[in-house]
């Protein structure tokens, strides 16, 4: 089954969950009992019609506040595909869960009240799109039925979008403009009669058809091996297997790799998947590789094609999103985790605040706050072997940890 | 030597990663074991994560002393022809010593009461890191659960202040007396753990298919009508039926289902076109809306 992930960004009142209800509903994928609980809610709210956010805001805090405040995942499928969403919140304070949800998507629909047009919020959230390079992105004109189905208003907030686009950094992006009414199901799951200037997919139809791939594009094998297996049995007397996830391209039987960081130069013997042995391993898939010469590999070491050898950095510069209320500043230590290695980090510079709103940059602040976004440097108390996030998302990024309370305070990506 | 080439299910290659870290990242890891569909897919993946060498760590049974004999026997047999340890706790330890007191009445149930006895066998054990089979798509509150949740002494969860998740990077790092509950299958639906015990030909306790049972219905669910474990009323009318279970949680709080789905084909054929929820079969569940966040925030599994 090919899985889709889409991450959804909105402001507080864009109607975000009101969609997601909408696309279960319409979907089929509301069980009969969730539809009875959401219907007899709506009518104790004294609601004239069918509240679908009730489907998705699953906090007490949630429901009591009427907005949602963390990343929920919804799970929902087509006969062609399964999808999961995940569902985060639109107000600034948030910016961490949204990138968060973000950074598993392979697809993101960005919200916009049709009343509104492009606000604040709109560029935040395509910032963060373009931040993550995710490559599908569907911008989502919602409550058109509040507008009269205006083609003009749909028009000139596509313009403005365009003209964001044009000014970003990645330009790999495909961007779909669909006018839409969640609450009424226009151009949702079913074609609307209220836009016949409207020539494209509903936005289910268009989710349909994109390509699901990893989210990483395909580019040089990283094969970070994350355990080393041994059964030291009878049967697997000598079997030395290094158990981890491809990522970047596939593998196979013979090729030439190296072990780093120590550059010991070996090829793959065999590529086993549970009980069977296999000539090629598409990546994404976790497998465990046995090689031909008897050499030294423990976990944290990357096996990669020769000739094809990421950076062995001492130093990063990165891009960070800070996602804890103890700001970062310059000459903290913090923990890395880059890939499933680790190591002490200490910020030797704080560049600059990347304004979300494409209006700049705000050079050498004292501190990165919760929720903002900056450039850094750092260095490492041991080389870590990366590529720029750019050139592989998976091995071009890391998480900050704080040493004194162990919880993940930013995400980073590699320049 | 073989031609084929593999491209590992996208859901299956994520679980089988997270099991890796969980034996890199903790240790002392354990993997909660009901005798349920899903920790016996979750099982399997660890199998698939470390062979050819055994899992490496027990499994952990917390039993309420409710459950279907069926799952009980599959169970001891499973962690036999495994060759992994198997720990048992047991629920009515706790009410015996009087330490947690019993519920009656119609809707009595167990459930909550695993809760102490997990929170027991983790302090005497010193488990850091405890894998469970949740879902997300299982109930709202469980939709917002990270793959790494860390939970203080109490076994609690503060849902409003968890660690961001991003990329596939699982950070571990916890305080003594902490420990992490592991939830390789988080992204999985009912239905992709029933595909894949189907592709997979694993397994299964036989109550999960249709199957000839004395029961009584009530408020429109199907209770097993065993008198010693299930409170019935008097009109509450014994009937025998062919029924199977969705989930296997407590006799006391699981409700079966009308069926004719004798194998797993058409156990997954059911569950398409199916139009209740699973849990929706789970009366611990539908105490309150917030039921199951509650639950959580008290160190419920």
């Amino acid at each position: 089954m090919k899985v889709l992930k889409i991450a959804t960004a909105g402001s507080v009142d864009d109607g975000k969950s009101t969609l997601i209800g909408r696309i279960l509903y319409d979907t089929k994928s509301l069980t009969d009992d969730k539809l009875e609980a959401i219907e007899e809610k709506s009518r104790q709210r004294g609601f004239d019609y069918l509240d679908f956010s009730l489907a998705t805001d699953g906090l007490v805090a949630e429901r009591e506040q009427g907005i949602t405040i963390d990343v929920a995942h919804i799970y929902f499928s087509t006969p062609s595909k399964s999808f999961i969403i995940a569902d985060t919140p639109g107000h600034i304070e948030y910016t961490r869960n949204m990138v968060t949800g973000a950074s598993t998507a392979q697809a993101s629909i960005v919200l916009i009240d049709a009343r509104n047009g492009v606000i604040e919020q709109t560029y935040r959230h395509f910032f963060i799109n373009n931040l993550l390079r995710i490559k599908d992105v569907v911008i989502a004109i919602n409550k058109m039925d509040l507008v009269e189905f205006s083609e003009e208003k749909y028009n000139a907030i596509k313009g403005e979008i365009e003209y964001i686009a044009s000014k970003s950094e990645y330009k790999g992006q495909n961007l779909t403009f669909i006018p839409l009414s969640a609450l009424q199901g226009d151009n949702v799951v079913n074609k609307s009669t209220n836009t016949p200037w409207y020539k494209g997919d509903t936005l289910m139809h268009h989710l349909e058809k994109l390509d699901v791939e990893d989210i990483n594009d395909a580019s040089q094998i990283r094969f970070p091996v994350q355990t080393v297996i041994r059964p030291k049995t009878e049967e697997y007397h000598d079997f030395r297997g290094y158990a981890g996830k491809i990522y970047g391209g596939d593998l196979s039987v013979g090729d030439k790799i190296a072990v780093l960081p120590s550059q010991t130069k070996s090829k793959i013997k065999s590529i086993n998947f549970f009980n069977n042995e296999f000539k090629t391993a598409k990546r994404g898939s976790s497998v465990t590789v046995t090689l031909e010469d008897n050499v030294n590999v423990s976990r944290g070491d990357m096996l990669v094609k020769q000739n094809e050898e990421p950076r062995i950095a001492k130093e990063l510069n990165a891009t960070i999103c800070w996602m804890d209320k103890e700001p970062l500043q310059v000459s903290q230590k913090y923990y890395i985790k880059h890939g499933i290695n680790d190591a002490q980090a200490k910020i030797t510079q704080l560049s600059s605040i990347i304004r979300t709103d494409f209006s700049g940059i705000e050079e050498n602040p004292s501190e990165l706050g919760l929720n903002q976004i900056g450039d850094i440097q750092l260095k490492l108390s041991k080389p870590l072997l990366v590529d720029s996030y750019s050139d592989n998302k998976s091995n071009g990024s890391f998480i900050l940890i704080n040493p004194k309370t162990n919880n993940t305070v930013g995400v980073g990506f590699i320049k | 030597m073989s031609q084929k080439i593999v491209q590992v299910d996208a859901l299956e290659s994520e679980a089988i990663y997270i099991f890796r870290e969980v034996l890199a990242q903790f240790e002392k890891p354990v993997l909660l074991f009901s005798g349920g569909k899903d920790s016996i897919t979750l099982v399997r993946l660890a199998q698939k994560a470390f062979y050819p060498a055994k899992i490496p760590f027990p499994l952990m049974h917390i039993d309420t002393g409710h459950n279907f004999p069926e799952t009980i026997e599959f169970r001891d047999r499973l962690a036999e022809d495994l060759g992994v340890e198997l720990i048992v706790r047991n629920v009515q330890d706790n009410i015996d010593s009087g330490r947690v007191k019993e519920e009656t009445g119609r809707y009595a149930s167990r459930n909550m009461l695993q809760t102490e006895t997990l929170l027991d066998a983790i302090e005497e054990f010193g488990f850091d890191a405890c894998i469970g089979g949740a879902r997300r798509d299982e109930e709202k509150a469980r939709a917002k659960e990270r793959i790494f949740s860390v939970r203080d002494d109490f076994g609690q969860w503060d849902e409003k202040n968890q660690r961001p998740e991003v990329f596939d990077m699982l950070n571990g790092r916890i305080d003594l007396g902490q420990n992490v509950r592991v939830f390789p299958i988080s992204n999985w639906t009912e239905l992709d753990v029933w595909s894949y015990i189907e592709k997979e030909n694993i397994e299964i306790p036989s109550i999960y298919f249709a199957h000839k049972r004395k029961i009584f219905v009530r408020d429109g669910m199907i209770w097993s009508a065993d008198d010693s474990v299930v409170f019935r009323d008097k009109e509450e009318e014994i009937q025998e039926k062919m029924v199977r279970f969705r989930t296997v949680g407590d006799m006391s709080c699981t409700a079966a289902v009308l069926s004719d789905a004798v194998n797993i084909a058409k156990v997954v054929e059911e569950i398409r076109d199916s139009s209740i929820s699973e849990r929706g079969a789970r009366i611990d569940d539908k105490r309150s809306e917030a039921a199951m966040e509650k639950r959580k925030q008290q160190g419920y599994f």
